[in-house]
């Protein structure tokens, strides 16, 4: 039993090769046949959440040869490289007609894998969260005030099913800007593919939905206010607009009226003139 | 029951003797045996011993399907709801799965199907009996609902789990109509609200007056404001209530009043866990915990949804007897969770964020020795070189739990060292789900990939049934799979392996694996040919951005009549062959005719 659980321990300990193949780094060397010395960087290649492969050119075998001598995936770093090469069969996970690109960084749908509440919970949630400001509640309560939470709805041009978001959970547009994005990207992106014929494929990248305050975006945020007039979001200060909002859409910028866009260009061109100068 | 005293069945004219009651006639000689069976087979309560029993024989077959009273369907479209009630007659429960579990994090299109329409007519008609119904990722209107309500008169329990398409109207219909109901739970359902202009419906005044029989109701996903005080008439008239999971509407001062309506609950959902506005933390402030105190039977504490964590200590007077916390959406921090943990002696299951970082899971490891199942979720979903969580805390709880059965931990970091640890700490691992965010990452010490680690779970516990993959992964990972992971029936990966034999390793060495879901992983046509033998075995297979094409589908739908292929693109004219989405399973009827138009069926 000893015997064979030794046996069992060093098998894992040590990497498993082909025989005659002793140490791992030779393994991997004679396999790899790509090895770059150059240093390595203080933080992680995968930092900043870029797909590595967007940084590596495939080079190798090409991915139709499945013998053992194609595993170039996945090769473990060389003490001395920080350039990690991957199978092209895992570079080409994508259908291959489309480009290898691995344009935008960032997440994926579905990645990783937790509900979209959780999601939503996740990304809203700071470690040193403020404590929440007394907010006016515009829920229809019954009796006795319910948690916290505001929550108005959200609904997006081209998803059917709106959402609902928790004010409380931002302290600043961008902040909301970046839920609005977490919520939608992947209904979106799910949506064009139901619809059929669409853009987007379902395993490529959703596209992150950027610009929402400022009118460079595809899609622009305006919101009801209490008497029930539609103004863009971001023109007043962050809990005026806390205190007015009734509901949040998220309106295709294309569909807003040539004034609205105009405006909505003038704030941000204002500023950009005053950075030029 | 009265026969012959002869038991032979080849007696020609059996006529009774006299029997003490003549309007009881002895039943014909075949069916006598039927009939003993019928009455043994009562005592069978495993639906896999039922299934073996029912191989036996045509009489043992039809002996079983009228005794079960319980059953499984465990993917709504393998059988037509019209063949389960031509077989199953006498059903008094139902368990319903729709959708595969990828369709939770948006990989299948909205509309793509799992209706419970056609069942639920069917039901209607066979089983006005029908006491339970369970659903999992089914999707389901008002109109749905409604039909339960009416249709069935003996209705006890409806327990709803990541469904969705109905709204508050199909649940006041059911808590109207169905007077018997003890058991209503709403679970990570999405309930559609009343559209903004309309008043929120009050479907908690919908339950009938007078005493009630409900031991379970279960909202928390239920986003509308509630009638608090119809909500407190209802706890206090329901003397068999024992779980009590409220929605985040539901403030601390209100869930004191529950609490004090109600001492006799064992599972509690707190709701918010917040004072409402009006209240400033620390005016008036009641003493929370000795609602705690009151409800002495308390095994089971939930919610917290908007947690002020300086309300945390109240529970403290429960921590002694839980066996169940869910802290998982609290964002809490290792010093706010170690006076609760350090008390929690008795703990089995623990869901918690990592905000408690690998301190917090050090308090735990040090304290809860009987740990049975950990989940730690993650707070911050991108991709990032450093967590809260690390091998270190997967390291100390393998070290301190030893009798742990199930882990899901979410992490950005994790070390072969440490999984291989917890492979031999850990022996009576049923379930070892560990997600590696950043995608292809490597272990950060050795700059390996993970396969060792995963390898050693799979070679030291012998009793794992369900396996998530993460982290970077060459064939070598689904090799060790392969050879040591026989018991193996729910295997996840995502971004992983090399090449075609890396799935090939899979479907040759796993005889159980029933689920098996991948995602963007290089497996193509020659793997998928590889597991023909076994498909028929599987509940479903799941393949999406993988290297499948058409023409492959195709073979395999040819080769295997009873397996559903449907292919699921979002375009229609492709240049190449290559398809997004692979959902294939094995089903006894005609392919479904609700499908959206993105889904292909092969057959």
């Amino acid at each position: 039993m000893d015997e064979s659980s030794r046996n069992d321990d060093m098998k894992l300990e040590l990497r498993l090769a082909p025989p005659g193949a002793e140490q791992q780094q030779q393994h991997w060397g004679l396999i790899n046949g790509i090895r770059t010395t150059t240093k390595r960087d203080e933080s992680s290649v995968l930092s900043l959440g870029y797909f590595p492969h967007a940084t590596i050119t495939t080079k190798g075998s090409p991915s139709s040869t499945t013998t053992s001598s194609s595993q170039a995936a996945a090769l473990p770093l060389h003490n001395n490289a920080d350039k990690k090469v991957f199978s092209p069969s895992s570079a080409n996970t994508a259908v291959p007609n489309t480009s290898q690109k691995r344009t935008a960084p960032g997440p994926v749908v579905g990645w990783p894998p937790i509900r979209s509440f959780r999601k939503n919970l996740a990304n809203s949630s700071s470690s040193s969260k403020p404590p929440p400001p007394p907010p006016e509640h515009h829920n229809k309560d019954y009796g006795g005030g319910g948690g916290k939470g505001m929550f108005v709805k959200i609904n997006m041009d081209g998803v059917p099913i709106g959402r609902k978001v928790d004010l409380n959970a931002y302290d600043s547009y961008e902040n909301l800007s970046n839920a609005v994005d977490q919520l939608f990207r992947g209904l979106l992106a799910a949506q064009r593919d139901s619809s059929g014929g669409g853009v987007n494929k379902l395993q490529e990248e959703e596209k992150v939905i950027t610009g929402l305050l400022d009118g460079s975006g595809e899609y622009t945020l305006v919101y009801e206010d209490n008497e029930g007039d539609r103004m863009l979001v971001g023109d007043v200060p962050w809990h005026m607009f806390v205190s007015t909002v009734k509901r949040l859409r998220v309106l295709k910028s294309s569909e807003l009226s040539a004034f609205t866009q105009l405006l909505v260009l003038f704030s941000v061109g204002g500023k950009q003139e005053k950075d030029a100068t | 029951m009265t026969h012959s005293g002869s038991s032979l069945p080849d007696l020609p004219n059996c006529t009774s003797t006299a029997a003490p009651m003549s309007e009881i006639r002895s039943p014909p000689p075949d069916r006598v045996l039927e009939i003993v069976l019928e009455n043994v087979l009562h005592f069978l309560t495993c639906r896999r011993d039922r299934n073996a029993a029912s191989l036996v024989c045509r009489s043992w077959c039809r002996a079983e399907a009228l005794t079960r009273s319980d059953l499984f369907i465990g993917n709504c479209y393998a059988v037509s709801p019209h063949r389960a009630t031509s077989r199953f007659r006498r059903v008094r429960s139902l368990t319903v799965k729709g959708k595969p579990r990828f369709a939770d994090f948006d990989l299948l299109p909205l509309n793509w199907g799992a209706h419970f329409s056609p069942w639920g007519s069917a039901l209607a008609d066979a089983y006005p009996w029908l006491e339970k119904l369970h659903l999992k990722r089914m999707s389901l209107t008002d109109d749905d609902l409604n039909l339960i309500a009416r249709s069935f008169p003996s209705f006890k329990e409806l327990v709803l789990v990541c469904c969705e398409g109905f709204g508050i109207a199909g649940i006041a219909a059911v808590a109207a109509n169905c007077r018997l109901l003890r058991v209503l739970d709403l679970v990570e359902s999405v309930v559609e609200d009343a559209d903004e202009d309309e008043e929120v419906m009050d479907w908690i005044s919908c339950f009938p007056d007078g005493e009630t029989h409900l031991e379970s109701l279960v909202f928390e996903c239920v986003e509308c404001p509630v009638n608090f005080e119809a909500l407190e008439r209802l706890v206090a008239r329901s003397p068999y209530l024992k779980k009590l999971r409220l929605n985040h509407y539901v403030s601390i001062p209100q869930l004191y009043r529950l609490m004090h309506r109600a001492p006799q609950l064992t599972h509690l959902g707190t709701g918010s866990f917040c004072a409402s506005d009006d209240v400033a933390v620390g005016d008036q402030e009641l003493d929370y915990s000795s609602a705690f105190a009151a409800c002495k039977s308390l095994v089971c504490l939930s919610g917290f949804r908007d947690i002020l964590p300086d309300y945390l200590p109240a529970i403290y007077p429960a921590c002694a007897n839980l066996t169940s916390l869910n802290l998982s959406y609290a964002d809490v921090n290792a010093d706010q969770l170690k006076p609760v943990i350090l008390q929690c002696h008795k703990l089995q299951t623990l869901w918690v964020l990592d905000s408690i970082c690998d301190e917090g899971l050090q308090a735990v490891a040090a304290t809860c020795k009987d740990l049975r199942e950990l989940r730690v979720f993650p707070g911050n979903t991108r991709e990032e070189a450093e967590g809260p969580v690390s091998e270190v805390g997967l390291e100390v709880i393998s070290q301190g739990c030893r009798k742990l059965q199930s882990i899901l931990f979410f992490c950005q970091r994790m070390t072969n060292a440490a999984v291989i640890a917890m492979s031999k700490n850990c022996p009576d691992l049923v379930v070892f789900r560990l997600c590696i965010i950043g995608r292809y990452r490597p272990d950060p010490e050795t700059h390996e990939p993970m396969d060792d680690g995963f390898g050693a779970i799979v070679m030291n516990c012998k009793k794992l049934t369900r396996l998530a993959v993460s982290g970077l992964l060459t064939d070598q990972a689904f090799r060790y799979i392969g050879m040591y992971g026989k018991l193996l029936r729910t295997l996840s990966v995502a971004f992983a392996g090399d090449s075609d034999q890396g799935l090939k390793y899979v479907l040759e060495g796993c005889p159980n694996l029933q689920k098996l879901e991948i995602r963007d992983s290089p497996f193509g046509d020659a793997a998928l040919h590889s597991g023909l033998h076994h498909f028929y075995n599987m509940r479903f297979l799941w393949m999406s951005t993988c290297k499948l094409t058409r023409q492959g589908c195709q073979e395999i739908a040819r080769a295997l009549p009873h397996l559903a292929l449907e292919v699921i693109d979002s375009q229609e004219d492709k240049a190449d062959d290559h398809i997004e989405i692979l959902y294939m399973y094995r089903s006894l009827d005609r392919p479904r005719n609700d499908a959206p138009k993105c889904v292909t069926i092969l057959q």
